[in-house]
């Protein structure tokens, strides 16, 4: 689970691609490649391997003008399954 | 059917490997280093590939490390746009090289284990001295950076090996562990006797997986290749045919999966004579298995006709002498019970010579 203070970054080998062929945007990582809707590429291009999650999710909840718990649950949800897949890592 | 576009392609770059595991994907018949497609035509492949849709290069062998401008097909794929993964034995990668592959821009490395310990793996690579380099290589991975991948192959000699390679790929950093049990292609097919997992085996390697699974989530993930003749229902071959991926042999022919020239009768076409987009769209061996539309019963029928896609068009051609036939180690087929006492037998060989793959010239 990520926690508020927890800064996500996308380790070596996992990297955003803009799918030309398709469409739209992809996350490459070893052998597997994620489909990201545009609510996950949105959340994918606020990490910098500098800010906070909760600084991430306030970003986002200025962005698109929503309530900022709504948005962070929903993240997490999405950055935790990707942790689970050793899409991501945390750095305390 | 509307055909999507590939997703991945592997490129087999050469047969040349100095490992002889007698479970190699390669054909029985290996394609000479004179014969090879060189660095340019490579590129070029790379291109056409990215133009086509693939994103995932895998590029493998034989031992891709064997060509010497492997670090300048690297750059080439990186270059065309694709993510690049080196599918190796560690044979032939010293710091200098892997640095290069690492200035090159390889995404990832997914190394290969025979065995957990020296005995197991030098014997079943045939080559003395290799787990020793390979645990080398996997310390100068994990200094340079590279996301790792184990690849454990598992049967019958070494699968009660299995919780020592979990750990293993843990102790080496690995991201991932591939546990592929050997499935019975080329010249596996000629070493059931030695390599066939018993059903106990089979089994416990389930628990094994499933408890790893839980205790390592977040640490290590664990993708299982289960040992298939002792299953109820094939796997999904390629993704199914024609949908997912595709492979380019050392000499440029594109084939539908590594083993689809055991099929008689498919006819191939090489990157040397036609554009790899219109082989993908066009070619007949591709539309041969696509879809469902090929399909008999009992697959035509049945409700997971694109869940598994009638399985493996290749094990059904060498099990059931038809390669339009449900996989027989589907409980539909007819040749299901058949082939689960065969796989009994095998099992419970007691000639377990084994006859390792031969050097490609």
């Amino acid at each position: 689970m990520i926690g508020p203070e927890d800064i996500p970054v996308l380790p070596r080998g996992v990297r955003l691609h803009r799918d030309r062929v398709r469409g739209g945007w992809v996350l490459l990582a070893p052998e597997r490649t994620l489909a990201l809707d545009e609510t996950g590429r949105a959340i994918l291009a606020e990490i910098d391997g500098i800010r906070s999650f909760a600084a991430i999710a306030a970003a986002l909840a200025a962005t698109y003008d929503a309530p900022e718990a709504a948005i962070a649950a929903d993240s997490q949800g999405f950055l935790g399954a990707l942790l689970d897949r050793r899409f991501l890592e945390i750095r305390r | 059917m509307s055909v999507p576009p590939p997703i991945a392609m592997l490129a087999e770059l050469t047969h040349r490997c100095p490992l002889a595991c007698p479970y190699c994907s390669n054909p029985l018949e290996l394609t000479r280093k004179d014969s090879e497609l060189d660095t340019a035509a490579w590129a070029g492949i790379f291109r056409q590939a990215a133009d086509l849709g693939v994103l995932q290069l895998h590029l493998s062998g034989g031992e891709p490390a064997t060509r010497r401008d492997l670090t300048e097909l690297v750059a080439e794929a990186r270059a065309a746009g694709l993510y690049t993964n080196l599918i190796t034995s560690g044979i032939g990668l010293t710091e200098k090289r892997l640095r290069a592959l690492d200035a090159a821009g390889l995404d990832h490395i997914q190394l290969s284990l025979q065995g957990t310990d020296a005995a197991m793996a030098d014997r079943i690579g045939g080559y003395r001295g290799g787990f020793d380099r390979k645990l080398e290589v996997a310390r100068l991975i994990g200094k340079i950076g590279f996301p790792l991948t184990l690849n454990a192959v598992l049967h019958r000699q070494n699968l009660h090996q299995l919780p020592r390679a979990i750990e293993m790929a843990v102790e080496m950093g690995a991201r991932r562990i591939e546990v592929a049990t050997v499935q019975f292609h080329g010249w596996a097919l000629k070493n059931r006797e030695a390599l066939m997992p018993t059903r106990a085996q089979a089994r416990a390697a389930d628990a094994t997986v499933a408890e790893a699974r839980a205790r390592l989530k977040g640490v290590l993930v664990i993708d299982y290749v289960r040992a298939d003749y002792h299953s109820d229902y094939p796997k999904r071959c390629m993704g199914g045919w024609g949908t997912t991926g595709l492979n380019v042999t050392p000499e440029g022919t594109v084939l539908p999966c590594h083993a689809a020239q055991t099929i008689p009768g498919l006819v191939f076409d090489s990157v040397r004579d036609r554009p790899l987009a219109e082989i993908w769209y066009e070619g007949a061996a591709f539309a041969a298995y696509r879809g469902t539309d090929w399909m008999r019963e009992p697959c035509a029928g049945c409700e997971r006709k694109t869940v598994d896609f009638g399985g493996c068009r290749c094990q059904a051609m060498a099990l059931a002498g038809d390669p339009a036939a449900a996989d027989p180690v589907c409980i539909k087929s007819p040749h299901h019970a058949a082939l689960q006492a065969r796989a009994e037998a095998f099992a419970t060989a007691e000639a377990s010579e084994i006859l390792w793959r031969a050097a490609a010239g």
